[in-house]
């Protein structure tokens, strides 16, 4: 029995919730996108605050990131790994304030009104363009299908390490700061 | 690393891990494939009806999909304050909100000739100083032609021509027409109806139904139309000509302001709100919820009415969709067509900047 270095509740908190908020969109993405039914309204209306929250949490959570010293990985891991499981991190912080400041931005340059709830909306971010418009909703397609692919790359990382590597990792991110192996 | 995975199969149910490691994600994918339709090829999808429109008019990139035909206009609307005690949007206040509007043909056919009979059409954007806009499509029809959108891509499809005879399918249609008995009836009320002699004095119905909700909360069933101030005239005998309703159109904003009153039709319990193709009875409240006035027209190339999309679902607050499967629809189908025609260079309009300076001379 010893003790894992985890990551503080707040990154955890952050994670988790962040985890299901992102999954959940990508979901209501790619179905409302093919939708011609009611849902389509309902859906996308959802959509549009949803991503919003996650873009200011993913900024709470990339400052809250600056404040404490992340757990290190295994020494059991081979450097390539090592670089490569710090790059999967960075891709996922990068696509997940990348992707709503597309949504954000593409909607913006439609001239869409970006509605959120209550009637409140916010305002323009980039300039009234089409050819802008249509490059960016093109983008936010493929930047959530690399968000996904990356996602999942993640997903499967995790679970060999909590369920065949069985080290240190599953627990940094489940398991309380210097809770018991 | 590889050693330490060896090490861990052989231990009791490590492959089964192993295998969870594996599945998880790829049930994950699958999932994600599946709620992306990419499994199901025959759901209906936006794409689905722009094959449909394609079908129908072929393929002319950079123009809207349906309604391709058409011509920019502004100008303003004045609320007149009546409808406020039904609806809280603030365009409906005694105020003056700003217009981009567009006139168009239905079809798909960017170069379409005019003809009397066509369905005409106003686009409105109507932007209050303070709150929220407000976007329409409206069309000079009595009553649209289909319930929900699977009907409106069958029906399409019908009117699409065959290869060979370069016409549609009259069994196609007729088929389509047995099982919709609403479909046979709502033609029959658009032959029926009158024509005018162009777009300024024609009147404009919204078909759909909205909710307008008022300040407390109380929501309202309501239909509208926009009812033209001008002189209403039948079609001249022998009017015609490629470009005839628009260049008509042009010297009308040419020599003065056209306006309308935007006229709500206030719903009653019972009243058909989810179902376009029923009228709702004649002798329901009006309300005169105040005046659209345009003053100037610009081709769509350089004007104001190209670079967005009329999608019927950007309401303001106090606006709501109702129960009508048909905005929804149109509302996924225009963001298609938009994001489509906004990455394809565009041929000049039929209706160009020279017309339009010309005053349609
Ligand atoms: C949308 C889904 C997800 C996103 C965007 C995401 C993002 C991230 C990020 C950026 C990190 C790096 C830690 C940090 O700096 O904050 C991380 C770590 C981690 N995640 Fe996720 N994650 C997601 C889903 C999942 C799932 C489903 C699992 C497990 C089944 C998981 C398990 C872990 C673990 C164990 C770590 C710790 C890795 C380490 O020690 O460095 N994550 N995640
Ligand atoms: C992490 C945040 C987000 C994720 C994961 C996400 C994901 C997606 C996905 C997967 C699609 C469907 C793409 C396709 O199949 O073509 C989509 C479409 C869309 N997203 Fe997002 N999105 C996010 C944020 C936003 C934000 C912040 C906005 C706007 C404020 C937005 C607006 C839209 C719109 C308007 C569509 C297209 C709907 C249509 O096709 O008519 N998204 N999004
Ligand atoms: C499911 C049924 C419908 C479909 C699939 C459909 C499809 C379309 C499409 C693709 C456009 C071009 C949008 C753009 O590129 O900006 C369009 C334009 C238009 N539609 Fe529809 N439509 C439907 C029903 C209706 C109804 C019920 C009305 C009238 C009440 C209507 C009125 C209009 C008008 C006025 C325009 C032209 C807007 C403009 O001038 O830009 N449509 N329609």
């Amino acid at each position: 029995m010893r003790s894992v270095e985890s990551f503080p509740i707040s990154a955890r908190v952050l994670h988790w919730l962040m985890a299901a908020m992102i999954l959940a969109m990508l979901f209501i993405g790619v179905f409302m996108a093919a939708a011609v039914g009611p849902a389509y309204h309902t859906l996308v209306d959802l959509h549009r605050p949803l991503g919003i929250a996650i873009l200011l949490l993913a900024l709470v959570r990339l400052a809250n990131r600056f404040l404490f010293r992340a757990p290190t990985l295994p020494d059991t891991l081979p450097p390539a790994l090592k670089l490569a499981a710090r790059a999967s991190h960075v891709a996922l912080y990068a696509l997940m304030i990348a992707q709503p400041l597309v949504g954000w931005g593409m909607l913006s340059a439609g001239a869409y009104p970006v509605t959120m709830w209550g009637g409140a909306s916010l305002p323009p971010i980039l300039p009234h363009d089409t050819a802008l418009f249509a490059t960016l909703r093109h983008l936010h397609s493929w930047l959530a299908f690399s968000l996904f692919a990356v996602v999942l790359a993640h997903l499967g990382a995790a679970l060999l390490h909590g369920l065949v590597l069985r080290d240190d990792v599953f627990p940094s991110m489940t398991a309380r700061r210097g809770g018991k192996k | 690393m590889l050693a330490l995975i060896r090490k861990s199969l052989t231990g009791k149910g490590g492959a089964l891990r192993l295998a969870a490691v594996v599945a998880a994600p790829a049930a994950v994918a699958a999932a994600f494939v599946a709620t992306a339709g990419w499994l199901s090829p025959d759901r209906l999808t936006p794409a689905t009806f722009m094959r449909d429109f394609h079908a129908v008019d072929g393929a002319h990139p950079g123009f809207r999909r349906n309604h391709a035909k058409g011509v920019c206009v502004s100008g303003w609307f004045d609320g007149s304050g009546a409808a406020t005690p039904l609806s809280r949007a603030a365009l409906f206040g005694k105020e003056r909100s700003q217009v981009v509007g567009r006139f168009a043909l239905a079809g798909g056919a960017p170069n379409q000739p005019d003809a009397p009979g066509k369905v005409r059409s106003m686009a409105l954007q109507l932007i209050p100083t303070n709150g929220a806009e407000w976007r329409m499509g409206i069309n000079d029809i009595p009553v649209f032609l289909v319930r929900n959108a699977a009907d409106f891509s069958d029906f399409t499809l019908a009117t699409a021509p065959v290869p060979g005879t370069g016409k549609p399918d009259p069994a196609r249609m007729s088929a389509f027409l047995d099982k919709h008995p609403e479909t046979k009836n709502a033609l029959g009320l658009l032959k029926a109806r009158a024509l005018t002699s162009g777009f300024a004095n024609d009147t404009y119905n919204s078909l759909d139904a909205f909710l307008f909700v008022n300040a407390e909360g109380v929501a309202t069933p309501v239909r509208w139309a926009m009812v033209p101030e001008q002189t209403v005239e039948p079609p001249a005998a022998g009017e015609g000509g490629q470009d005839y309703l628009f260049d008509d159109l042009l010297k009308a904003l040419a020599q003065g302001q056209l306006r309308w009153r935007l006229m709500v039709t206030v719903g009653e319990p019972g009243d058909p709100t989810a179902d376009p193709t029923a009228a709702w009875p004649e002798q329901r409240r009006k309300i005169d919820a105040g005046t659209l006035t345009l003053t100037k027209a610009e081709s769509e190339d350089g004007g104001p009415c190209t670079g967005i999309t009329f999608d019927p679902l950007i309401l303001p607050e106090g606006v709501a969709p109702s129960d009508d499967p048909i905005p929804a629809a149109r509302s996924a189908v225009y963001s298609r067509s938009f994001t489509l025609r906004s990455g394809e260079t565009k041929p000049p309009s039929e209706i160009t900047p020279a017309a339009v300076r010309s005053g349609g001379q």
